[in-house]
């Protein structure tokens, strides 16, 4: 069967498929930047508590694999009563993995910023949480903008992961499609180029529109 | 913890050392074909044919943005269709491999690329060959600002091996997903997985950035 014909017989069931894995990383994005934020912030905490609290974290999440955090958070936080549903636990694995690297970027953001910076936004006698909202993120943000965009990659491709646990994304329906038609090159050829797709042509022009648009926004164009 | 039974988990724990081995041959022979597939990546985007270059060039951007789990079963499952077996280690080992291949092409490229102008015509003046030039002058230039890139793939690399256990490769998550359905108990495999993850990512991270000092302090930088 050619790759028109397939197309043509399995189209809707691959189309649903790549709905949830977009669905997965919009949800995992979200709690990726916010958990970035915090835990960068955090991690440049004066406070010897927080600052453990994110090392940690960021330790933990980046020192093992996607896969071994996914299998906890789904088989054994149950065991302790938490039990998740496998669609929130396939998001919150990616996004809290996601997160940890995210903070490390946001860290290094928020240091480029230049320390005249710091010195004329306490000048101006803002309070510390003004002075970060208003001055410095901004700034910083411009400047971890291009990083974000391969981290962004990095979580589409993450979000494969989740048909692992059995959340009904592209990657399931794909091996779904080819355990029963053993079509292979058709439908895994099929699913490589709508990852290709979503990645190149609707993930990275985003970031690259934000980019700008952020730069823009802060006069630097 | 609750319902932690520490003679399950002695109980466990040499089954989980054996195939902490595998995953360890896993990532290292994948990190080989990586490093010698990539460099070769890297050369083919720096001849003259401009055709060659836009085609590694696309090939490495589509193997970069799409998930390395449908890479693994478009490997293992594509072959039998057209008549090539090939067994679960070896189409891990091409499928891992070359996604990391990509990644390392690039790390190359920038390493490459760093190297000043005036020693490519310097190495011309000198009447060196092309191979010459890039095997004396370029490459032992281009590898010290590439390491802090190649260490960070190397433990890229064994946190992504638990994808081979979807392909029944017996690396760690492979192991524990057998012993949990074996005793009904996932806590403490899937749990001890995490930290000997852990336990060997984090002192390799340490010991590749020694090593980059290392080297850096050897070539007199």
């Amino acid at each position: 069967m050619g790759l028109y014909d397939f197309l043509a017989q399995y189209w809707p069931r691959l189309l649903t498929g790549a709905g949830i894995t977009v669905a997965q990383f919009l949800l995992a994005a979200a709690l990726g930047v916010a958990i970035s934020l915090c835990m960068g912030l955090m991690k440049l905490s004066q406070n010897a508590l927080l600052r453990g609290a994110a090392v940690t974290y960021i330790e933990i999440f980046r020192g093992t694999s996607l896969v071994v955090q996914l299998y906890w958070i789904f088989f054994v936080l149950p065991l302790f009563g938490l039990t998740i549903e496998k669609f929130t636990a396939g998001y919150l694995a990616v996004g809290m993995n996601i997160g940890a690297y995210g903070a490390e970027l946001v860290r290094g953001g928020i240091l480029s910023v230049p320390k005249g910076q710091w010195e004329a936004a306490l000048a101006i006698n803002m309070s510390p949480a003004q002075r970060m909202r208003r001055i410095i993120l901004p700034q910083a943000l411009v400047n971890m903008l291009p990083p974000w965009g391969n981290l962004m990659i990095e979580l589409l491709k993450g979000t494969a992961l989740v048909s692992l646990i059995s959340v009904a994304d592209l990657m399931f329906e794909a091996r779904q499609i080819n355990s029963s038609t053993f079509l292979s090159a058709q439908v895994f050829g099929a699913a490589l180029l709508i990852y290709y797709v979503l990645a190149r042509f609707l993930v990275t022009p985003f970031m690259r529109w934000l980019e700008r648009h952020m730069a823009r926004k802060l006069g630097r164009t | 913890m609750f319902d932690w039974k520490w003679d399950f988990t002695w109980e466990i724990l040499p089954r989980l050392v054996y195939a902490t081995g595998n995953t360890l041959i896993a990532a290292g022979a994948g990190y080989v074909i990586a490093v010698v597939l990539g460099l070769m990546l890297a050369l083919a985007q720096r001849t003259p044919s401009r055709g060659l270059t836009f085609t590694v060039r696309e090939f490495v951007e589509f193997i970069r943005s799409t998930p390395l789990i449908l890479q693994i079963f478009f490997v293992f499952y594509v072959g039998p269709q057209f008549g090539v077996r090939l067994s679960p280690w070896m189409s891990g080992m091409i499928a891992i491999g070359l996604h990391y291949a990509c990644y390392l092409s690039e790390v190359y490229r920038g390493g490459i690329e760093s190297v000043p102008k005036g020693q490519w015509e310097a190495a011309i003046a000198l009447n060196m060959t092309t191979a010459q030039k890039y095997r004396r002058v370029i490459i032992p230039q281009a590898i010290p600002p590439a390491l802090a890139g190649m260490g960070n793939y190397l433990v890229g690399i064994f946190k992504d091996t638990p994808m081979l256990s979807v392909i029944g490769v017996a690396e760690l998550i492979h192991t524990a997903n057998a012993i949990g359905s074996e005793n009904y108990r996932f806590l403490e495999p899937y749990t001890m997985v995490g930290i000997i993850f852990l336990a060997i990512s984090l002192p390799a991270a340490g010991l590749i950035r020694l090593f980059e000092g290392y080297v850096r302090r050897k070539l007199g930088l």
